[in-house]
């Protein structure tokens, strides 16, 4: 599965498919168990550090500091990415005027909409212009209008500097009008990657995304009942004749 | 990149990019520190609570040992042979619950952010330390001023309590650091506070905080010889009491303090990272 520059890549499963573990690898937090993979041309295993520096991830939980203001978040964002000394106010100034934060830079974090702390983990993650960012489920807990403005600015971020975007989520809606392309996952397994439109034509004709997902999702939790009925045979025949 | 514009590098621009990723290092670890100081600035109420335990120490546990014979050695006055070590306690007890922070941290998510930067682990794990450092200083601040007024025979000198400092500060990096590798071993904060208790005690009563090592049994002072408070509490009852010295030579607590801090580091780099699983 690859890919590309510049693309909204989106990351649709049900509940412990594996979305955020998958996430987790590509950003380096947790090495994998078998296979590999690389971000930007640099391989998650053997070069870390490099992986780092060219990618932003916004995490599920809340990675801003609540304890902090907005302003003070992003100048440790900035410091943590060694971004020169001279730079740090310009940017950091541009990225909070992006995300519609200007305002409430000097607040503490602990004070601001769920909606705002989203956008000031984005702009965290601007200030060193990753070629890929990561969101793992960034609509979460929002209302209706916060989750609008999120995606507006997460759509004019890959217009404007073409960065490649990773998004889990499951608001079906959202990945199918936002994603160029969509891979739905299961179990830990890549059930089947495409764009919203062909993933659709799929399950038939006026199907959405949302049936599927119910489709191919149902169908796999029945075989593996299946299989799991029958290693269960298995395994106790296999006890009886070695007992 | 073709060979006419790749020219090899000079040797004075190599030291010169050494130069500069040691910046950034230092830059990454001291980040880390700064987010700390702008906390308490915002919320600097729990620097004052915390200083009552000090001060009840001082005056209930002083004033009742003071009698007991025997326990100040060489005549020294018992409230003075106490103050250093119960500085030293105070730094101690807030270091050593450290690492709940960064339990607290990942279970909010904030630690990942910290992982998935280019910042070297070590350079996290020094920032968490001088973190550490901070706060013990400022709890230390509190503590001389309330010594002080007790009537104990403070040394002001500059040089002595700049090396006070210093022996506050690696004390604290060195026992913030070992709190936080339990952290990232147990994971959790009801575990983390169970150890956190029972280490707490034998670190305090096995060295020579309250009270000097000759009065201990042979095997619990070759204890306290290998415990790092002890040597912590050599340079502080040296360098915080006008008529103070040390047992072991301060180059040489100061060797063991810090060396016992890189170790701790080194490990904690290595653990650190896991953190995010």
């Amino acid at each position: 599965m690859t890919v590309r520059q510049g693309e909204m890549f989106g990351l649709i499963g049900p509940n412990g498919a594996g979305k955020s573990t998958l996430i987790k690898m590509l950003t380096t937090l947790l090495p994998p168990t078998s296979g590999s993979a690389a971000v930007v041309g640099y391989d998650i295993i053997r070069q870390p550090g490099e992986v780092r520096r060219h990618i932003g991830y916004v995490p599920q939980l809340l990675s801003a500091d609540g304890t902090l203001t907005g302003y003070e978040n992003m100048l440790l964002s900035a410091r943590l990415y060694g971004i020169p000394r001279t730079e740090r106010a310009a940017r950091i100034t541009r990225a909070l005027a992006r995300m519609g934060l200007t305002q409430v830079a000097d607040h503490l974090v602990g004070h601001y909409s769920g909606g705002m702390i989203r956008r000031l983990e984005i702009a965290q993650n601007l200030l060193h212009r990753p070629k890929v960012l990561f969101l793992d489920e960034p609509t979460i807990g929002l209302d209706p209008a916060a989750r609008e403005t999120v995606w507006e600015h997460v759509r004019d971020l890959r217009d404007s500097f073409q960065t490649t975007i990773v998004v889990s989520s499951h608001h079906m809606e959202e990945i199918e009008e936002m994603c160029d392309r969509v891979a739905l996952i299961d179990r830990g397994r890549l059930v089947i990657v495409g764009t919203p439109a062909e993933l659709k034509s799929r399950a038939g004709p006026g199907a959405t995304l949302d049936d599927l997902f119910i489709q191919l999702i149902g169908a796999a939790a029945e075989a593996e009942a299946a299989e799991g009925y029958g290693a269960v045979r298995r395994a106790r025949r296999a006890a009886r004749e070695h007992g | 990149m073709g060979p006419s514009d790749a020219p090899a590098a000079p040797p004075a621009s190599m030291a010169e990019n050494r130069l500069g990723r040691l910046a950034d290092y230092a830059t990454q670890c001291l980040a880390v520190a700064a987010a700390e100081v702008q906390k308490l600035r915002h919320d600097p109420v729990e620097l004052f609570t915390r200083a009552a335990q000090p001060v009840l120490w001082l005056v209930l546990f002083g004033e009742v040992m003071a009698q007991v014979r025997g326990i100040s050695p060489g005549g020294v006055r018992y409230l003075d042979f106490l103050a250093p070590g119960i500085l030293a306690q105070s730094v101690l007890f807030v270091a050593i619950f450290y690492g709940i922070s960064a339990i607290w941290e990942r279970d909010l998510g904030v630690l990942q952010r910290y992982l998935v930067s280019p910042a070297p682990r070590s350079a996290l794990v020094i920032g968490k330390a001088l973190s550490a450092s901070v706060r013990a200083l400022s709890q230390a601040l509190i503590v001389y001023v309330l010594t002080l007024a007790l009537g104990v025979d403070i040394d002001l000198d500059p040089r002595s309590i700049l090396g006070a400092v210093a022996a506050i500060a690696v004390g604290s990096a060195l026992f913030s650091t070992f709190s936080l590798i339990i952290a990232c071993i147990v994971k959790t904060r009801e575990r983390f506070m169970g150890i956190g208790q029972v280490l707490t005690m034998p670190i305090f009563f096995a060295s020579n905080a309250i009270y000097p090592l000759s009065l201990m049994p042979g095997w619990l002072r070759a204890v306290s010889h290998l415990n790092p408070l002890t040597y912590e509490v050599d340079v502080l009852r040296a360098l915080m009491l006008s008529s103070g010295r040390s047992d072991y030579g301060l180059l040489f607590d100061f060797t063991v303090l810090f060396a016992a801090t890189a170790a701790l580091t080194a490990i904690a780099s290595r653990l650190y990272g896991r953190m995010g699983y």
